[in-house]
């Protein structure tokens, strides 16, 4: 087990130090120029602006060599300073990032974990009899296949628009301001559901058709037929088949973790959701360095963090790793 | 116990058409008997073992009636089968060393078959350790996972599972193949202990390593190419066969202390017959020595002497 | 013994109704694509409805959009686009896939550790975020860079598939009988391996089709695909940013996105009844 863990942390290590070093590369590659992106907002005249220019070079030390610049990344990161938005002048990265956090882990731990729960359940309960797997299954296919941008705007027309069931923008009314009541709540929460249901259904569907598919794997292995052959229920076979066909699906959570921040990211553009993607797309679209670099480390450490966590949730789960006997196999 | 077969017929389903894996068996073992089921591989022996149990597909019923203890074996129903499965009739499987859910502890796993069985008043936990000692296991294997057992422990584990509830007729499919000589002769004899004892009170020991069953077996049933070719105490098998399938098969075993610089060790001419489109009659007369024109009719598996029954006209003649 | 096996499964593809099912529907659209402009007389950016939008008719055939575009036009030069990216970018990261697979399953070792490494870091790593901030970087795109970039991105899944077929075929008896034998390294690769891996391939290659025609979309939708040119992801994109929903012009947004989500699907089939023709124990009786 320790070795399972130990060769965990060095994949995690040589990530998270890859996705640092590209984070900090590509935005210096971006064209336009951050600051002068920024005075430009100010309407200074040319002295000024050309005085503030070279103080905010200094300050954000964009005039030191490259080199340097990499190293004070790295320090900076671990004082948990990520500089200063140009965008959303003069507010630090992290107090945005921060802002923006609650609103992905609202969106996403839900969708994520109930997706994944009663996809598999469905999945199962599909593989029972043929007529049930020849509707599922298409349903599931079709899901799985539809881009969650599509799915997000159909949900946002239909249930937003034609039927104006749901508000299909922001996370809460615009004559509300963020306070704890009832009233925000319940308004975070209505906001909150077409997002929340685009994510869901389309990863469910991913999921029943995993499931469907391992499940009767299992159902045709040795210890299935073996049970049979004692006289058992179907009720217990069923049972230790899905017990043994999740613990794919689990390492296949960790899998799918890149694609649904994907899918997340997309749900927010479409929403306006104000999640770390849609933070993201408005960095990029008003070239500010620091918050693109900002939201990229904070999708990178979610989705270890994630990954982490489904690999400590893995070795509870499967004795076989446990004792030892499975190297991991990638 | 008194195990009847008749005229069972049992074929696989496959997408060019049906092979005729089991083509017509008839044959009784009677209370106390271990009979050993041999042949060559495909001849249909694991086909018959699993259709007494698990027949189902790409098995595929087509006729025949198994009548154990005077009661009607229902093998072609999956669903009325489970009350004679475990109780009545039980089985080793070749896959045995895979037969344990390799997620859940062992004990843990036993307890949960007999719960969803409802078997609590037909066994107890200290029957099972009574058990576990007859097999030569730790009592500590019960909180173990397969995967800390070896292939052997596993085997004798799984020993343990199908004979806990004291089946009348035990079907040992191959259990022997993948050991090693010693462990074998070890796992063979805890067969003929299990019937000493009367955990078990007959028994059907499938294999394709006829010096198995000279030790264990008390008569052995000679199968080939899904029809039955001789049946016989095992004395009368080894020393006075009369099929000529089972001559050539006892003959071409090595013997000890005999060594073969002279001449080669025989073997039997030819390859078994696909089973898909079988031949007309008898399927041993295309590498049989002495077959003629009578054998394009299959003969019959008929009594030669008390207890010896052979499928073979040149035994009865042409007329039978 | 390799024209058995290829006329075998010959006879099953062409009875197997997933396949035939999926097949059907991806060329169809893949015919559109190609005839489709054909059939219009009004290219994609043309103004040729005076009246702005307006819903489905009979002279336009899927509406016209907010400035009088014609979305018909749009839908069968931007289905072109997503062929184009499917087939460019799946196919590279399918390339990429196999050789980093396969030299990681053949070699074995410290190649394979370095490579396995190598891919579960492509995979942990959330490929869109990077594929935006590059993207994002090149002022003037096209689809060929898009596809170039999506298939860089994207390959983990192939070499994963094909790096654990090829450990299982490197200990088969015939690898090591031709090994033995004295045959070189590379003849065996291609003249046993290779034909054990083909049918392995054809189907990374539809994931990874599928698969790339989902990202090129995404990309599009957030506007950070190709500059110039139409796509369905695109022209969703502009359905959203000029109000469609709002204003009910479900003709706008609606095809792109049933495209795209029919095509997918149709390839997950396809590739599900190929599955079934390859491997005989999952054929249903």
């Amino acid at each position: 087990m320790r070795r399972y863990f130990g060769r965990k942390f060095l994949i995690y290590g040589l990530t998270f130090l890859l996705a640092v070093t590209i984070d900090w590369l590509i935005p210096r590659f971006m064209p336009g120029d951050p600051i002068a992106n920024m005075l430009s907002r100010a309407a200074l005249n040319a002295d000024a602006a050309q005085v503030l220019y070279t103080y905010y070079t200094h300050a954000f030390r964009l005039d030191l060599p490259i080199w340097q610049q990499y190293l004070n990344f790295w320090n900076a990161l671990f004082h948990g300073d990520l500089g200063i938005s140009t965008y959303l002048f003069p507010t630090p990265v992290v107090r945005v990032l921060l802002r923006a956090v609650p609103y992905d882990i609202a969106l996403l731990l839900p969708a994520i974990l109930l997706s994944w729960l009663a996809g598999n359940r469905f999945g199962a309960f599909a593989a029972r009899t043929k007529w049930l797997d020849n509707t599922v299954l298409p349903l599931g296919y079709i899901l799985t296949a539809t881009p969650y941008m599509w799915l997000g705007i159909l949900l946002a027309w239909v249930l937003g628009i034609v039927l104006g069931l749901f508000p299909i923008a922001g996370a809460y009314s615009f004559d509300l301001s963020p306070h704890l009541s009832w009233r925000f709540l319940s308004d975070v929460v209505w906001h909150w559901f077409l997002p929340f249901a685009s994510l869901f259904l389309v990863q469910f569907g991913g999921w029943a058709i995993g499931m469907r598919n391992m499940i009767i794997y299992e159902l045709e292995a040795d210890y299935s037929h073996y049970l049979e052959a004692l006289g058992s229920p179907r009720r217990l076979v069923r049972n230790y088949a899905f017990r043994n066909a999740l613990l794919p699906q689990l390492s296949g959570l960790a899998l799918q973790l890149g694609v649904i921040v994907a899918g997340a990211l997309v749900t927010e553009v479409v929403f306006s959701y104000p999640g770390i993607g849609y933070l993201l797309l408005s960095a990029i679209q008003n070239q500010d360095y620091f918050l693109v670099q900002g939201c990229f480390l904070f999708i990178i450490i979610g989705v270890l963090v994630a990954n982490f966590a489904i690999d400590i949730v893995y070795v509870l789960v499967d004795p076989r790793t446990r004792k030892g006997m499975t190297g991991e196999k990638a | 116990m008194s195990l009847q077969v008749e005229n069972l017929r049992v074929y696989y389903q496959t997408l060019r058409g049906d092979v005729k894996a089991l083509d017509g068996a008839t044959f009784t073992i009677e209370d106390r008997e271990i009979m050993g089921l041999a042949g060559e591989s495909g001849c249909g022996k694991t086909t018959l073992g699993h259709s007494l149990i698990r027949l189902t597909a790409p098995l595929r019923y087509v006729e025949g009636r198994v009548i154990l203890d005077g009661a009607e074996l229902p093998i072609a129903d999956m669903a009325r089968m489970d009350e004679f499965r475990m109780k009545r009739i039980s089985i080793i499987p070749q896959y045995a060393m895979n037969a344990l859910n390799p997620t859940r502890k062992i004990g843990t796993m036993t307890q949960e078959l007999i719960r969803s069985r409802r078997m609590e008043a037909e066994t107890s936990p200290e029957e099972l350790r009574r058990r576990l000692d007859l097999v030569r296991l730790p009592h500590d294997v019960l909180n173990m996972y397969p995967i800390e057992l070896s292939g052997g422990m596993k085997q004798r584990m799984v020993m343990v599972l199908s004979t806990l509830l004291n089946p009348s007729l035990l079907i040992a499919d191959e259990i022997t193949s993948a050991l090693d000589v010693a462990t074998q002769k070890a796992v063979a004899e805890m067969l003929v202990e299990f019937r000493d004892r009367g955990i078990v009170k007959s028994m059907i020991v499938i294999t394709h390593d006829v010096s198995i069953l000279y030790q264990v077996a008390d008569s052995i049933l000679v199968m080939y190419a899904g029809q039955l070719a001789e049946k016989a105490s095992t004395e009368t098998i080894i020393r006075s066969p009369r099929h000529p399938y089972t001559k050539m098969l006892v003959s071409s075993l090595p013997t000890v202390g005999v060594r073969y610089a002279e001449h080669k060790l025989a073997g039997i001419p030819g390859t078994t017959p696909l089973l898909l489109d079988p031949p007309q009659g008898c399927r041993f007369r295309d590498r049989c020595p002495v077959a003629f024109r009578k054998c394009v009719e299959v003969p019959p598996f008929l009594e030669l002497a008390k207890g010896h029954w052979v499928a073979c006209w040149k035994e009865f003649g042409s007329h039978a | 013994m390799k024209t058995a096996k290829g006329s075998e499964f010959l006879f099953f593809a062409l009875r197997n109704p997933k396949l035939r099912v999926g097949l059907t529907v991806v060329l169809f659209f893949l015919g559109l694509s190609l005839i489709g402009p054909l059939l219009t007389h009004n290219a994609p950016f043309d103004y040729v409805n005076p009246a702005g939008a307006d819903p489905p008719s009979s002279e336009y055939w899927f509406g016209t959009t907010t400035f009088g575009q014609d979305v018909f036009a749009q839908f069968v030069e931007g289905l072109r686009a997503t062929f184009l990216v499917g087939l460019i970018g799946g196919g590279l990261g399918t390339l990429i896939g196999v050789i980093v697979g396969f030299t990681a399953g053949y070699r074995g070792g410290l190649v394979d550790e370095a490579l396995n490494m190598l891919t579960n870091i492509v995979l942990v790593i959330p490929t869109l975020a990077v594929l935006l901030i590059i993207t994002a970087y090149l002022e003037v795109r096209g689809v060929l860079i898009e596809s170039i970039f999506i298939g860089l991105t994207a390959w983990p899944w192939t070499a994963r598939a094909i790096r654990a077929q090829t450990f299982s075929l490197r200990s088969r008896e015939f690898v090591d009988l031709a090994r033995l034998s004295g045959m070189k390294s590379s003849k065996i690769v291609f003249t046993e391996i290779a034909p054990n891996m083909m049918s392995y391939l054809l189907l990374a290659f539809i994931l990874q089709f599928g698969g790339a025609t989902l990202i090129a979309a995404t990309l599009d939708f957030i506007g950070l695909g190709p500059t110039t040119g139409i796509s369905l992801g695109l022209m969703m994109n502009n359905a959203v940013l000029w109000g469609a929903l709002y204003l009910g012009m479900w003709w706008w947004f609606v095809p792109p996105g049933l495209a795209i989500t029919t095509i997918v699907g149709a390839l997950y089939v396809t590739n599900v009844g190929l599955d079934e023709v390859f491997n005989p124990k999952l054929r249903e009786m």
